[in-house]
Formats: structure tokens, sequence, C-alpha cells
């Protein structure tokens, strides 16, 4: 017993198996892991690694539908897998906390944060409710949130992405737990966001020595954050290493393919010089919901072949540009030419030709397919509307589509969207765009949602596609390397306006102007020490303020 | 103590052992609760409602077991992917479809099952049953069990077209008002609002006062009176469709509106509405046989079973139940209804992951 004093966490042969038609599936095969107090754990792996399941289990918990097979979560000398309920949930909250990835749906939106804090403590019978709230705001304090003495009295909603985040580690921590799992707390913000909730995440690990698993699927961000970092493939260990180690010298192949997924990058095109005309012109346009001004004079060409990349935080107005071009917002002010004629602002009012023309690809491929329709129909409607193709001549144009997207079309036909994976379903919703002949794509954030080699497939994709059809591409992204790897020219907005604009090899040397500064410099570095130097270069208080520069 | 007291008690303790055995907690427990409660309700009801116990329990067995067949034979007949669906349906979804299967088939051949017809005075009035008149006659000496089949294919046909109509309109309105948005949309909602804040029944007796009590009448009326509710859930669920970013795909394609409603958002708002047409049906279906009951549905000698609930109330004092058969009728489809319904629901919701 003495020798295990210090280890907090040790899981030994976890197996956990998951429901799928009345069949028991095995998706974490046998994982050991052992955790040290105050130390901290790195998960990483592509989605469906089983993560998270791990995450969960060592709370003792499974998911609905999921169950823990085989192997033991030994929690400080108590084995959670044959713990009554009643004895994890004394556990659970007050000596092991979890941090979500969405803080947003995971707030209860009709309660005010400060209640939700001290909820826990309060049901422990740890602190008095006076005591936990003041507690509270010495969290928010020492989690740099701005007003800690009244942010708490808010409502969910009332506070941004990055401050909720904040404020759900806080309560994490409200019981002062002994261990926390993070669950990709960090993912869904802006990268100027991230770095606030990183350093945040670290201070206040650090200053309770509480032990930690976090799990991402971002590899820069785990170089900040662990002690150790454990890679996961399919439910099963792929290796486990010190963070230096396993950044300098990464023994498995997996590991390395991972390691090198930043690494493609694509050659600069240089605009057309003999006088061709750029694809699409946005001029001076601006743009309002109701009252609230979005866009201000807003301008930049788009030519044929090449990829604008347009970058800036949540809320600069990326996307509302591209409403703008695709006519679903029209602009209150300015001109948007397509081959040196102006559109019409509004969508209704273009003619089918022009609309074909501007074709889009979203986001998040799940809303974006209709879950009811089947591949063939998604894929072959737009062919079918604007080229009038019927019967052998759509289906030879849909197997084609397929073919060009590198899925075989006897496979993919006639299944649904739900069928298939996330990555199958964005090259679906690329072949809905490239049925319609456009010759300009919009790309909204088409690989944020992916796994980094995924997310690779598609960009190197996309990249193809260009080279074969000449198509024009407006990529809106946060990812500042998605940037690196496609574009020709980068846009910066903030707020609603473009601040700098310009080739891509120019935007990435200095001289920048400020907030191209501050975004590029957010970008995590596979450096373990990058945050740390980060912090002191901008100076530790300052994080909140320089995000808001 | 008779025979009778010791075998019941024997086969309960038994059966809770075996299911104690076997590991079946939630099983031991129904059994262990029923024999304390059976002991407690033999020692103040006496062997009679022990009697009435097993009676009971034997009903609900057989239920049980015509569903669990009826399952097996639907799984055979309709194969494939229905019957993985139908295997993880509850049993009382099945026995709801069963219930449904039988009134069916007696409203279509109901001329071929009936032994008399439905007006069809056989015998004098009250007459108690005998073996050609299996539940006696009514008050004009008409055979009951003849009109209570002739009144599955009346008061179901009727409502089901009312429903059918409710659902036609309602739905249209719902998904115009949810693609087009604006002055339609209010426009239509509050036509809808003024048709629900008036009481249902109160305006049905009214309109059917005025336009009389033709079947014709009587369907549009339901109809109308119904189709506000479908109108507001089909406009729910369709407002949460259009805001996807594959209809927005679509709009930006130039797709007109047929299209939109026809191809991308009927598919995905199917399993509610179904669920909900299950649910408009048991409401229109009691209106119906209230408004018949009422004198204003519809009108004899036409067999319908709320207005036979009323024509023989008057039996119900000499302590006879025959009244409460199409009574019994209605109640029976109406549960079985919505159990169906429940099925789908949970289907529809994603309860099941």
């Amino acid at each position: 017993m003495a020798k295990n004093k210090d280890v907090l966490l040790r899981i030994r042969d976890l197996r956990i198996e998951a429901q799928t038609d009345d069949e028991w599936q095995e998706i974490v095969h046998g994982v050991n892991l052992t955790l040290h107090r105050g130390e901290v754990l790195g998960l990483i792996g592509e989605s469906g690694a089983g993560k998270s399941t791990i995450g969960l289990a060592a709370m003792g918990f499974a998911r609905d539908g999921c169950r823990i097979s085989g192997g033991s979560v030994e929690f400080d000398g108590m084995e959670l897998t044959t713990s009554s309920p009643s004895a994890l949930r004394a556990l659970r909250g007050s000596r092991i906390a979890y941090v979500a990835q969405s803080a947003a749906a995971s707030f209860n939106p009709a309660h005010k944060i400060i209640d939700q804090h001290v909820e826990a403590p309060v049901m422990y019978r740890i602190r008095k409710r006076a005591e936990a709230q003041e507690d509270a705001m010495q969290l928010y304090e020492r989690l740099r949130l701005p007003n800690p003495q009244e942010i708490g009295f808010r409502y969910p909603h009332q506070v941004s992405g990055g401050q909720l985040q904040r404020a759900m580690t806080a309560m994490a921590m409200a019981c002062r737990p002994d261990l926390i799992i993070f669950d990709e707390p960090t993912t869904a913000l802006d990268v100027t966001t991230q770095i606030e909730v990183l350093a945040a995440i670290r201070d206040i690990v650090d200053q309770f020595d509480t032990a930690a698993i976090y799990i991402t699927h971002d590899l820069a961000v785990v170089a900040q954050m662990a002690d150790r970092i454990k890679v996961l493939l399919k439910g099963e260990e792929i290796e486990e290493a010190s963070t230096e180690k396993m950044l300098e010298d990464p023994q498995e192949d997996y590991t390395r393919s991972l390691w090198a997924v930043r690494s493609f990058e694509r050659q600069q095109k240089p605009r057309p010089d003999d006088g061709t005309k750029p694809v699409v012109s946005v001029q001076d346009i601006d743009a309002a919901y109701g009252d609230t001004k979005v866009l201000e004079d807003v301008s930049f060409d788009i030519y044929p072949g090449m990829t604008v990349a347009v970058v800036g935080e949540s809320g600069s107005g990326k996307s509302t540009t591209a409403r703008c071009i695709t006519g679903l917002l029209p602009p209150a002010k300015g001109r948007i030419l397509f081959d040196g004629t102006e559109m019409p602002p509004a969508f209704r009012q273009r003619s089918k030709d022009q609309l074909r023309q501007v074709q889009m690809i979203y986001q998040m491929a799940d809303t974006a397919l209709n879950p009811r329709l089947r591949i063939g129909e998604i894929i072959g409607r737009p062919a079918r509307f604007y080229g009038g193709l019927r019967g052998v001549k759509l289906k030879n144009r849909v197997d084609e589509l397929l073919g060009l997207i590198e899925l075989e079309p006897s496979k993919f036909y006639s299944r649904f969207p739900p069928e298939l994976s996330g990555g199958q379903k964005q090259r679906i919703g690329i072949a809905r765009a490239l049925a319609a002949e456009p010759r300009f794509i919009i790309c909204d954030e088409v690989t944020s949602a992916l796994d980094q080699l995924v997310a690779e497939g598609i960009l190197k994709l996309l990249d193809r596609l260009q080279k074969e059809l000449g198509l024009a591409y407006m990529f809106i992204t946060h990812d500042l390397a998605t940037v690196r790897a496609i574009a020709d020219e980068v846009v910066v907005m903030q707020r609603g306006r473009v601040v700098e604009q310009g080739p891509k090899d120019e935007m990435f040397q200095p001289p920048h102007h400020p907030y191209t500064d501050l975004l590029l410099s957010s970008v995590p570095e596979m450096d373990p020490n990058w945050l740390t130097a980060l912090l002191e270069e901008r100076g530790v208080d300052n994080v909140g303020e320089a995000a808001k520069v | 103590m008779s025979h009778f007291v010791l075998g019941y008690f024997a086969v309960l303790i038994a059966a809770s052992c075996l299911a104690a055995y076997f590991g079946r907690r939630p099983v031991f427990m129904l059994l262990f609760v029923l024999t304390l409660a059976s002991a407690l309700a033999g020692l103040f009801g006496g062997v009679p409602a022990l009697r009435f116990l097993t009676g009971a329990a034997a009903v609900l067995a057989l239920a049980a077991g015509i569903s669990y067949a009826f399952r097996e034979f639907l799984a055979i007949v309709f194969g494939g992917e229905a019957e993985r669906e139908l295997k993880n349906a509850p049993l009382t979804a099945i026995f709801g479809l069963f219930v449904i299967a039988v009134y069916a088939i007696a409203a279509v051949f109901a001329p071929i099952i009936a032994p008399f017809g439905q007006a069809e005075v056989v015998s004098s009035a009250f007459a108690p049953a005998d073996a050609h008149m299996l539940l006696g006659a009514d008050q004009l000496g008409r055979d009951m069990f003849s009109r209570i089949i002739f009144g599955a294919r009346n008061s179901v046909g009727i409502a089901l077209m009312a429903t059918l109509l409710a659902f036609f309109f309602g739905a249209l309105g719902g998904l115009i008002a949810a693609v087009r948005g604006g002055v339609i949309d209010t426009l239509i909602g509050r036509i809808a609002d003024v048709i629900m804040s008036v009481p249902s029944l109160i305006f049905s007796l009214l309109m059917l006062s005025i336009f009389g009590t033709s079947i014709v009448v009587i369907v549009i009326v339901v109809a109308v009176i119904y189709s506000p509710r479908v109108f507001r859930l089909t406009r729910a669920v369709a407002g949460n469709i259009v805001v996807m970013d594959y209809i927005e795909a679509a709009r930006l394609r130039g797709e007109g509106d047929w299209y939109l409603i026809r191809r991308e958002i009927l598919p995905n708002a199917t399993a509610p509405l179904v669920a909900e047409f299950g649910l408009e049906f048991c409401f229109v279906f009691l209106l119906i046989s209230g408004l018949s009951f009422l004198g204003l549905g519809i009108q004899p000698p036409t067999a319908d079973w709320g207005s036979m609930v009323r024509e023989n109330a008057t039996l119900i004092s000499f302590g006879e139940l025959t009244p409460l058969i199409p009574a019994a009728a209605i109640a029976l489809l109406t549960v079985a209804v919505n159990f169906v319904v429940d099925w789908m629901l949970w289907r529809s919701s994603g309860l099941k992951e």
C-alpha cells in the first residue's frame, strides 16, 4: 500500500462494450493507465479512439448503451467498477470532476452561474452557501474572469464562450477535487480565447496540485498541458511517454503520422497578370442584422483558380461576408461583381445560372445533407436541376462525381447520409457543390469539425479539384494551419472590417497588423514551452486584455 | 381453505421463486408484490376477490400471448428491416396493432361477419341474448352484435376521413407557413388561433345545427376544428427543419417551395406527424362519438357506437351492462391506437438510443 500512496488513479486492462442492435461490441480493448497525484495526463487520438469513453470510465461511468465489461478502475484505493451507484455519486463532483467540451450545453440556462457553482459544495456539506459563493468569486479571480464579484450572478448566455468555459473549470474546482477530467475543453473556442482558457486551466491545476486527464485531438494543445501523453487508436493504446520524449522521438508509425499532418503545404500561386477579371469581386459592402452593423467596407477580389482564405475570430464577420456573396443577406451598401458584372443582391432575384456559379460547402456535414435522401439524389439533384439530366445520363454523372471525390459509386449511390463517416459526408457535400459545375465555391470552416488526418484528406481533395477544374475558393476558417496549407491570399477580418489582406507568404512574414500578430502568435505550437513563453511575452496578467485588442 | 386458494398462492410463490432463481429482479418484485397484495385481498374480499384477480391475470396473460404470437406472425409476414423493428417493439404496441387489425377486418367485412343488417328489426325490444343474438337486442329489437360490427365501419370510417382531412389542411398550412414565413405565416397562424379559441364541442354543435347533420358536413366540421392543432405541430417541426443547412443549400440552388416541402422537409417530419395522426384520430373519434351521443352526429338508423350508448342507456338502470359494450369498443380502440402511437413517438424521438 505504501508504494501506491502517490498513485491516484490506476486503470488496468479496461474493456468497454457498446451496444449496437442487441449485440455488444468491444470499443475499448484493454487500456492501462496510471495517474499520480498532481500529474496531468494527455489522452490523444482521432474521434472514435475511445478517449472520452476512457475519461468517463475514470469516474466509474459508462454512457447509455455502454458498459464496462472488464478490468479495474482504482481511484485512491477504491475500486470503482464494483462500487455501488451511491458510493460513486458521492465521489463525482466532490473528488472527481468533469469539464465537458461545450460549456454552453453543460450549464443549465435557467440558473445563474454561481448558483450552479455552489450546488455541489453545499450538497456535499463541504461549505456553507455563503462561504461557497465567496470561494467561487476567488476562483473566478484566479481564473482571471472579468468582474469576479459579479460575473457569477449572470446567466450562462450572458457571458462569452471562453468565459463560460473558465467558469466551468472553476465549478469543477468548487470541491477541490483530486482529479479533473477535461474533455476537449477548448476545441470549440477561437485560438485567441483558447489561450486564456489553457492558461487558466494550467494555473489552477498547478496551484491546487490537482491531477488531471486532458482529452484532446490537438497535439499542440496537449503539449502545453500534459506531463505525459498517451496516444490511442480505435480503443487501443499505441504508446505512452513523457511529453518531451513523445514530441521529439515518437516510436510508432501512427504517432508519427499524427505529428506529420500539419506538414501539408501548397505552393502559393500568384494572381494572373494577363488581365483576367476576378471571378468574384466584393466591393465596399456593409451589412447589418436589423440595427446591428456587422460588416463595414469589406472589399476583396478572388481570381479564377485561386484560394482566398478569410480568417478571424468568431463574430468577426467571415460567415456574414459569405452570406452576402450568396445573396442570403443582401448588403446594405456596396456591390458584388461576378466575372465583372454586378449580381442582384438577393438570391431570389438571381437567375438560375448566376445561382449555379456560386456554390457552398458547409462546416457541419451533418446538417448540410438531408438525412432522409439517398446520396444519389443529393448529388444528382443539382445536375438534374441545372443541367436537366435524366435517367442514365444522370446516373452516369453522379457516378462520375462520386469518382471525383474518391468514393466508390456502387457502394455509396443508394446509401443515406447518417450511414457515412464525417469525412465521407463532407466529401458528399463537396460533390453536391461540384454537381452544379460552379466556378466559385465558398468553403465555410469545412475542416474544423473533422479529425486532423481526415481534414488533411479533404484539403488535398479540394486542392486537386481546384487544379483539375480551375475553381476559385473562398476559404473561411479560424485555423491558421489550414490557411498555411491551402491559401494563396489571406484576408484578415476583425469586428466586421478587413484589417489586412495580401498574398499568403507576405502575411506570414512580419510586420503584421497587431490583430494579425495576435492571431498568429495564438496558434499553439508543438513546443511544450510555447505557452509559458507566450504568456511571459504578453505579461501573464494581460492575457484577458490581450485577446481584446 | 379451498383448493383454489391453496393452488393460487402455490403458483404465485413458485413463480416468484423461479424469477428470483433466474435473476429476473423486476419480474420477481412484480410477482412477490402480487402475492402480498393477494394475501390482503383474500383477507378482506375472500375467495371472490381472488377469483377476480385470477380472471384479470388470465385476461392479461391472454392479451400478452396474443401480442407475442402476433408479433412473430407480423415478423414472418414482413421480414427484413420490418422484422428487426418489430422484434424491438414492446408487446403493448403489438397488442395495439392487433386490435386495430381486428377493427379493420370488422369494418371492411361487416356485411359478411354480421348475422343481420344494421337497421333490421329481428326481435322484440331489449330481447336478452340467445343463440342467434350474441349480445341481445336494442330498444327497437335490432341485433346488438350486428350493430357493433357495422358501427366499426361507420364510426371508425368517418373518424378516419375527418382526421385525414384535418391533416391535409393542417400539415399543408404548417409547411407553407414554415417555408414562407413572414405575412403568410402570421395570417395562417391567426386563423388557426381563431378556430382554436372556440370550444370545439360548442363550435361543432353550432355548425351542425346550421348546416344539417349529413356525413359530409360532420367530416368537414370536425376536420376544420382539428386542423389548427396539426398546423401548430407541423409548423413547429418544420420550423426546426427549415433552419438546417441543407434547406439553405436547396434555396440557394433556386428550388421552389413545393420541392422544399415535398423532398426536403416532409421526409424529415414524417415520424412526429404519424405519431400525431394516431393521437388526433383518438380525439376526433371521441368527438364524433360525443356528437352522436348528443344526437347531432351520425344519424339513425346508421349504427354508431356513440349513439348506441345513448339509445340503450335506459338499460343501465336495470343493472344491464350491454350499453357499455359500444363504449368499451370505443375505449379499446383509443387505448390500442395510443399504444401504437407511444411506440412510434418512442422510435421517432430517438429515446431508443
